[in-house]
């Protein structure tokens, strides 16, 4: 039992093999109640593997998996499926059923009420659907259908997986707000992503996969401190002194680009604080500096392309 | 706020029930089944001759002799898509996640598509019947004789749709299971009998004694439903010209009864083991 650290979900070197192909490698991590997790990876990282094996539906070939203190995959506690939510990666539903008619089943399957369905019906903008045969639906609405299943019911634990495909910036938008009620509610929940950018403000930590492995996780500040990519510095100085600039600025710095009245330099984010003193110590001359951190993309790549030191 | 595993059962059955609603799939069995035994009743009720046969007890027999073919491959239609369709379009992965076992997807689909054979057999077998007694009336006995041949027809039924599920639990794609569960028709309902008469005619020596035919008959479903049937009801023996013929062969109600419950059974529990095992 692990509730009495706090631990919603907790990953012991977890390993998944079909046949001899190895899609999952000796991945361990605890996520805690009210977290929200992303899981980060190329297709085929593993991430949908790790889904699954974290509701029960695959074993993992060794290793274990608790979920609210119980291997999922032995113990289908009744209890604990009241409370989860779950969007598969490609949703699939009773093609001949409508829309209200698939989620209406849903619903009773968990004890939910007719007007939560009517309600997120409404929230995912499928009401005027709700008649038709889910067999006509476009890709999008199916994902909105599938979004709409996950919710029901409250759940207090959410396994997302590829969550946003097909749906449009402002139903992402709302997408996303829906989750943060969860969260403030004490929601945990478990988002695999490509789109980065869009979870990157949402998210507590990150789980980074690849080809089954896992190569990082953390906090984003972790992440970056991981990571160590440098930070670029951009200067603005009067027009015809940027090689005297460059010059008083020494040789050990790097200079990226340089033209007639910009610099661009990068440098650690340890040497980052020297460097600007340096840079306001030259006075007058500069007229404008802006500091740009690594993009969560490139950490993202650092990460992928394998250059871990 | 618990939900006790008898309402979970319940929906999974009526979503069963409404889809053979909705694709008018029980509206067609309804149609077929009460044309087949209308058709059938009026023409046998005019060859009654020296025996004196009521209309009823000669529609048991020809009713049971047809739906030995018909009833099985109904419920094989009915039960050999029911899990890999599932699979395969990726439906059960998000049903597994919701509060259900296993065995109550198994069961709820079995208790729903039982339902359907029952709404169609008793309203097409027992639409016939009504219209039966109204032209050429009918005693207590002959109604209990049609009355128990269409819950043996359900019981029938049970039996292919569990098996269907364990092709439907066991193959990977939708066309095999098929394709198997038109195979198991022909085993069952074709060939295990051709079999068993091919053997008894070649056996002039009775090197195979009464008791091991008898044995040899009762493992097969289908041949059960059929001696319980003709077998039952004096009158309906009589007319079938086997009047004694399975009480003499050491079989009664009771063992042709517990036969088909085993069939019941046996594919459910083998179809409820694999699909535990059974990743996602």
């Amino acid at each position: 039992m692990n509730t009495q650290n706090n631990h919603v979900i907790s990953l012991d070197a977890v390993s998944k093999r079909y046949g001899t192909e190895t899609v999952v490698s000796d991945v361990s991590f605890n996520i805690q109640s009210g977290e929200c997790i992303v899981l980060v990876g190329h297709n085929g990282a593993g991430k949908t593997t790790l889904m699954k094996m974290m509701l029960g539906l695959t074993r993992p070939t060794s290793g274990n998996v608790e979920v609210l203190g119980a291997n999922p995959a032995v113990t289908r506690k009744v209890a604990q499926h009241r409370t989860l939510g779950y969007l598969p990666e490609s949703v699939a539903f009773y093609e001949a059923m409508t829309g209200s008619e698939v989620l209406a089943f849903y619903a009773r399957l968990k004890g939910a009420s007719n007007i939560d369905c009517e309600n997120l019906l409404d929230t995912v903008g499928l009401s005027h659907a709700a008649k038709r045969r889910v067999g006509t639906y476009s890709k999008g609405m199916r994902q909105r259908l599938g979004l709409a299943q996950a919710m029901l019911g409250n759940p207090q634990l959410l396994f997302l997986d590829e969550p946003t495909t097909g749906l449009d910036p402002s139903l992402r938008h709302q997408f996303y707000e829906l989750i943060d009620t969860l969260h403030k509610e004490g929601a945990t929940s478990v988002i695999s992503s490509h789109a980065l950018n869009e979870v990157e403000a949402r998210a507590n930590r990150f789980i980074i996969m690849k080809s089954g492995v896992l190569i990082a996780s953390g906090t984003l500040d972790e992440l970056y401190k991981q990571a160590a990519l440098p930070v670029r510095l951009k200067i603005s100085v009067t027009p015809g002194e940027t090689s005297s600039v460059a010059e008083r600025l020494g040789s050990e710095i790097n200079i990226s680009a340089i033209n007639n009245k910009t610099l661009k330099l990068s440098c650690f984010n340890g040497d980052k604080m020297p460097l600007i003193r340096r840079i306001t110590d030259l006075g007058d001359v500069v007229n404008d500096l802006q500091i740009m951190p690594p993009k969560l993309d490139e950490v993202y790549s650092h990460f992928m392309n394998g250059d871990i030191s | 706020m618990k939900m006790p595993g008898l309402k979970v059962l319940l929906i999974l059955a009526m979503k069963e029930l409404r889809d053979g609603l909705r694709n008018r799939w029980i509206a067609a069995a309804i149609i077929v089944l009460g044309t087949l035994a209308l058709a059938l009743s009026l023409l046998g009720s005019a060859p009654t001759g020296s025996v004196k046969a009521s209309a009823m007890d000669i529609s048991v027999i020809s009713l049971a002799s047809l739906s030995v073919y018909l009833i099985p491959l109904i419920a094989l239609m009915l039960s050999f898509d029911a899990l890999v369709g599932e699979f395969e379009r990726g439906t059960m992965m998000l049903l597994l996640t919701y509060p259900v076992t296993r065995w109550q997807v198994i069961m709820g689909k079995f208790l729903g598509h039982v339902l359907i054979l029952f709404i169609a057999i008793f309203s097409g077998y027992g639409g016939a019947m009504l219209i039966m007694t109204f032209v050429s009336g009918a005693s207590m006995e002959g109604w209990q004789a049609y009355v128990s041949m269409m819950a043996s027809s359900l019981a029938l039924g049970a039996i292919f749709i569990a098996l269907g599920y364990l092709v439907s639990v066991l193959v990977k794609e939708r066309a095999t299971a098929a394709g198997t569960a038109i195979g198991l028709w022909l085993v069952f309902v074709v060939l295990y009998d051709l079999l068993l008469f091919g053997v008894l005619l070649i056996d002039e020596d009775q090197l195979i004694g009464q008791q091991l035919f008898s044995a040899l008959m009762l493992v097969s479903p289908t041949d059960t439903y059929r001696i319980l049937n003709l077998s039952m009801f004096d009158g309906v023996s009589q007319a079938a010209g086997i009047a004694g013929v399975a009480s003499e062969a050491g079989m009664n109600s009771v063992l042709l009864i517990s036969v088909m419950l085993f069939w019941i059974v046996a594919p459910l529990a083998a179809t409820l083991f694999v699909f535990q095992k059974r990743e996602l």
